[in-house]
């Protein structure tokens, strides 16, 4: 029993709920799923097949699981919290022996209507997780090594899962998202010094084991890094992707090369298009103006998740709205870095734009489970 | 358990410390995206708008049409035939090779075809044509037309390639197109960029190589729009190129064919050239070779049949081969002992049948000598102490001058390949080449053309045009490039006294006509048409010691390959002269027996522009020679209306 429970008082009830509903947050998601729409239209050139219309219904079924969530208490989210980690579990480790083979790495299971990415769906699990843990911790055993280390294997668990297949993006995404919630539950921030310096070795451990027996990485994932490095070693290999992501967004100019005549795009020189590389070709059309506001709309959703993180007095409400900001942050970022040339290309989809199920749902869910902590708030009693 | 409100308190305020630096941490990212943002998208916006054009834009290059050859009349000798091939799309095939065995049983196309086009489809992208057949006839083609549900991913299409209408007659003179090769690509300095063109040809051997750059014509060009995989999606803007430039040779395709066919059957080469301007009115070698087997990629077994024939094909022996000019070297050693000097034409040597000079004795082709000649019937009857005499009053030096002012030793600027430069030996040139010094006997052997010197058909035809008109003629070959007649002016002359041209043409006149003559058998008795001339027989190989123990008398009975060469050289008519002819057959024996009598047929039928008439032959010969043109006929490439004008 926490204190959730002992002072939720005037908590809304029953429909009623959907009046408490923080409409910021639906309608900037809304708003941002719209400028994917928009994109996968255009790069289809002008056609709502093969990818605005499949995306729009899946979004649509994303609403759906929003207001389905967000009408669920948020301490019923807090008590399946293991559960569906246990369960998240099971699918990566599911996705292991039987999943679908794609682009080199197991990562999905065939559910019929949708591919499902347990990788994606892990994102969001691990996030509630720790929430609920550090809610049951009493704080001031948050920073010692034994519950640090529970933590630790609670990200690491997954994580492993997910590089095994191997989704190096997400598993960093999972890593970072699991360590943006310990220190917001305010773990000793010695503990991340010595995680970064740890990180900074281990980057170097990849790379030095490359060409021996027990590289770490697929040789791909290597050449990637090499052509993140210098994209130019390897303009039409490698570095391809980069290189002309790079020209598709910088070819956009301030205001972009108009809705529907973006050349790098249109005519195919743009990798993954409608998934990882869908920001280059927003670039490309409305130049740095679409690309600023997409930019916006993001920062917006976050200042809002950490508006609503703060008034929460409910740990495991603050800790969840801030932990779903923090992924949801690493999500555009890594991407955005990666299009620009920033950061190595790695797969990881532009958040609500990108073409895809999975990520979008977990997405939805997890700005449902928001929205729940943000009904459900505990409020004074006057 | 209900936890103190200070203790939430405490732990929301803390969460909410972390929640800041958190989101300053993401604030300060989200600045730094957008900051990078801003770089590329307004401050280096132009540079990679650049790149994205470069990307979006190709250009192709639409091949020029070559010009075309054509003979004096306008005859073509190499033109652009439309050719039908058939070409595959791997992506509209889908299985391509059960579409080619389709294929194969309407045209023929065999397992080796197949196979190679399995492999060029494997080797391009699928959206590719791939030609599967060339040179496909109308009928194949529709064949194919009407089988296209069965054939998905077969076009077929039209496109120009080289073709030959007068095959044999000109592969010397016109050569042939091919592919471009590596080397003719290092050859250039600024290798055009057409060059990379797939399928595009390239002058390979004479005229259509030696006047590639005005035949090629400029490539025209096309904007096209490109996606990331080469495919065409539009055509933006088209500049078209220039086609090359049409070729109008001196040559007379007539002349040329019957030249040809006269010498078929003998490897020698003809040339005859019209005094006038020194057009080339035909350049014969034969045997010959079909150069359209060329332009299309000859196999492997013909070209082996070629390069084994011991009659040599390919080597184009009017320009190329060159001989010991024998005989027909005498008038160069005669005029240079006049124009020095050292001799009067009335002064009369005799003749042995040998004469001995430092211990060598040198023979007289007549064993039993000449008895008393002087220079005039020392030319007709080819008496070779009397020049053996005079060369040693004059040396070496003066004979190769004179030589040289009648274009021997000189490669003449004409658009074949290969044009060889024949050879005037001079002291120098031996101690050079051989090391050892200069003998009389070189000098006496020079005198009757042979020892080291040599000569191309070619530069024989030159100097007999120049002994006849007393002229410095220079051998064309070009008429007109793009419809611009090329200019050909009249030669100077070349400063030799008249009156001892005149006794050198008496020479050659008496050799023919004057009944002690060389080459009186081959006479012409029409007055309009009587021919002066002199004929040659270079000895190649001595017969040897080992030959005559084994019983060897006459050259007839030795090998093809160890006999004389016969020449002969001769203008015409002998009163007004418009051609001279030069006839040179490899091994033929004697020039009298077997030069001269086809040097008359080429002579009497570029002077008359046809068939000549037999009244124009002694009349004991007219049954034989009639024989003769009756077979010749059908030899003959049949012709139009004849269009050639006469002189």
């Amino acid at each position: 029993m926490s204190y959730l429970e002992y002072t939720v008082t005037r908590t809304p009830t029953g429909l009623s709920k959907v009046l408490y509903f923080h409409w910021a947050l639906v309608l900037l998601p809304i708003a941002v799923a719209e400028i994917g729409f928009l994109m996968l239209y255009s790069i289809a050139g002008g056609s709502l097949s093969p990818w605005a219309e499949p995306q729009m219904r899946r979004f649509a079924l994303g609403l759906g699981v929003m207001f389905v969530t967000a009408m669920v208490p948020i301490w019923f989210w807090r008590n399946m919290a293991g559960l569906a980690y246990g369960a998240s579990l099971v699918l990566l480790i599911w996705v292991e022996f039987f999943g679908s083979v794609g682009m080199g790495a197991q990562r999905w299971i065939d559910l019929g209507f949708m591919r499902l990415q347990p990788s994606e769906v892990a994102k969001v699990t691990l996030v509630l997780a720790l929430a609920a843990y550090y809610d049951r911790l009493d704080v001031r055993r948050a920073s010692r090594p034994v519950w640090v280390v529970l933590a630790l294997l609670l990200i690491l668990l997954p994580t492993f899962l997910v590089l095994r297949q191997p989704d190096l993006g997400t598993a960093l995404l999972l890593l970072a998202g699991g360590a943006a919630v310990m220190f917001l539950a305010g773990v000793h921030w010695l503990y991340f010094a010595v995680v970064i310096a740890l990180g900074v070795a281990g980057a170097v451990a990849v790379m030095m084991s490359r060409g021996t027996e027990w590289q770490l990485l697929k040789d791909y994932q290597y050449r990637r890094i090499d052509a993140f490095l210098d994209p130019s070693i390897d303009p039409l290999g490698a570095g391809y992707h980069i290189s002309q992501s790079k020209i598709a967004l910088g070819s956009g100019g301030w205001s972009g090369r108009g809705f529907m005549q973006g050349t790098q795009s249109r005519l195919n020189f743009l990798p993954e298009k409608h998934t990882d590389f869908i920001f280059t070709a927003l670039a490309e059309e409305f130049g740095f103006v679409g690309g600023a506001s997409l930019l916006l709309l993001y920062a917006l959703i976050l200042v809002f998740c950490v508006v609503i993180a703060l008034q929460h007095k409910d740990r495991f409400s603050a800790l969840l709205t801030l932990g779903v900001a923090a992924t949801f942050f690493l999500y555009f970022m890594v991407n955005m870095a990666m299009v620009m040339g920033l950061a190595p290309v790695v797969g990881v989809p532009l958040p609500l734009v990108s073409y895809g199920g999975s990520a979008m749902l977990v997405l939805m869910f997890a700005f449902g489970l928001v929205q729940s902590a943000h009904i459900h708030r505990p409020r004074n009693r006057s | 358990m209900k936890k103190p409100a200070k203790d939430t308190e405490d732990t929301a305020r803390l969460v909410g410390r972390r929640a800041l630096i958190l989101g300053g941490v993401q604030a300060v990212a989200v600045g730094a995206l957008a900051l990078r943002m801003r770089h590329m998208q307004v401050d280096e916006a132009d540079q990679f708008r650049l790149l994205a054009e470069e990307n979006r834009i190709n250009m192709r290059l639409i091949p020029p049409v070559r010009g075309v050859i054509q003979d004096r009349n306008g005859r073509l000798l190499a033109g652009n035939e439309q050719n039908y091939r058939a070409v595959i799309v791997r992506e509209d095939a889908g299985d391509v090779e059960a579409v080619l065995r389709r294929m194969a049983q309407l045209v023929p196309l065999d397992d080796d075809a197949i196979e190679r086009v399995l492999r060029e489809v494997r080797r391009h992208r699928p959206f590719v044509p791939v030609t599967v057949a060339e040179r496909l006839s109308w009928e194949e083609i529709a064949r194919i037309a009407a089988n296209a549900p069965a054939l998905p991913g077969i076009t077929p299409e039209v496109g120009l390639s080289r073709i030959y209408p007068q095959a044999h007659d000109f592969a010397h003179v016109v050569g042939y197109v091919g592919a471009v090769s590596e080397r003719d690509l290092e050859q250039q300095e600024v290798p055009d960029p057409v060059l990379q063109i797939p399928g595009f040809q390239i002058g390979k051997l004479g005229v259509e190589r030696r006047m590639e750059h005005v035949l090629r014509g400029s490539a025209g060009s096309r904007r096209i729009e490109v996606n990331s995989v080469g495919r065409v999606m539009r055509e933006l803007s088209r500049v078209e190129g220039t086609p090359g430039a049409n070729v109008h040779l001196t040559i007379d395709h007539q002349l040329q064919n019957f030249a040809r066919a006269r010498l078929d059957g003998e490897s020698a080469a003809s040339v005859v050239i019209d005094l006038e301007k020194g057009d080339l009115l035909a350049i014969a070698s034969a045997p010959s070779y079909d150069p359209n087997l060329f332009a299309r990629g000859i196999s492997v077994p013909d070209f082996q049949a070629l390069l084994d024939d011991e009659y040599r094909p390919l080597v184009d022996k009017s320009v190329q081969g060159v001989y010991p000019p024998g005989s027909t070297f005498k008038m160069v050693t005669a005029l240079a002992a006049l124009e020095a000097g050292e001799v009067v034409p009335e002064e009369r040597v005799f003749c042995p049948g040998h004469m001995d000079v430092s211990g060598r004795r040198f023979h007289c082709w007549k064993r039993g000598g000449h008895g008393r000649v002087n220079l005039v019937s020392a030319l007709s009857e080819s008496c070779d102490v009397y020049f053996y005499d005079i060369c040693q009053r004059i040396g070496i030096e003066r004979i190769n001058d004179m030589a040289a002012r009648l274009g021997l030793g000189q490669r003449f600027d004409i658009p074949m390949s290969s044009v060889a430069s024949g050879l005037n030996p001079t002291r120098e040139w031996k101690q050079r080449r051989r090391g050892e010094p200069w003998l009389v006997g070189d000098t006496i052997n020079a005198s009757i053309g042979q020892g080291f010197v040599l000569a191309t058909p070619l530069q024989l035809a030159v100097m007999t045009a120049r002994l006849a008109t007393g002229r410095q003629v220079m051998p064309n070959m070009v008429r007109a490039v793009g419809g611009i007649e090329q200019a050909r002016a009249e030669a100077p002359p070349l400063d030799i006294d008249p009156a001892h041209l005149a006794i050198i043409r008496r020479g050659m006149s008496e050799t023919t006509n004057h009944q002690r003559g060389t080459a009186f058998g081959s006479r012409v008795v029409d007055a309009n048409y009587r021919m002066a001339g002199k004929t040659g027989t270079s000895q190649v190989y001595s017969i040897t010691p080992a030959e005559r123990a084994a019983g060897t008398r006459t050259d007839a009975q030795r090998p093809w390959n160890r006999r004389n060469h016969a020449l002969y050289v001769a203008f015409a008519p002998e009163t007004a002269p418009r051609i001279a002819v030069s006839v040179v057959v490899e091994h033929g024996g004697g020039g009298s027996a077997v030069a001269a009598p086809i040097a008359r047929d080429i002579a009497l039928f570029a002077l008359h522009g046809g068939m000549p008439p037999l009244s124009a032959y002694p009349a004991p010969q007219r049954n034989r020679i009639e024989t003769m043109q009756r077979e010749m006929q059908l030899r003959l490439i049949p012709q139009e209306i004849s269009q050639r004008p006469r002189g």
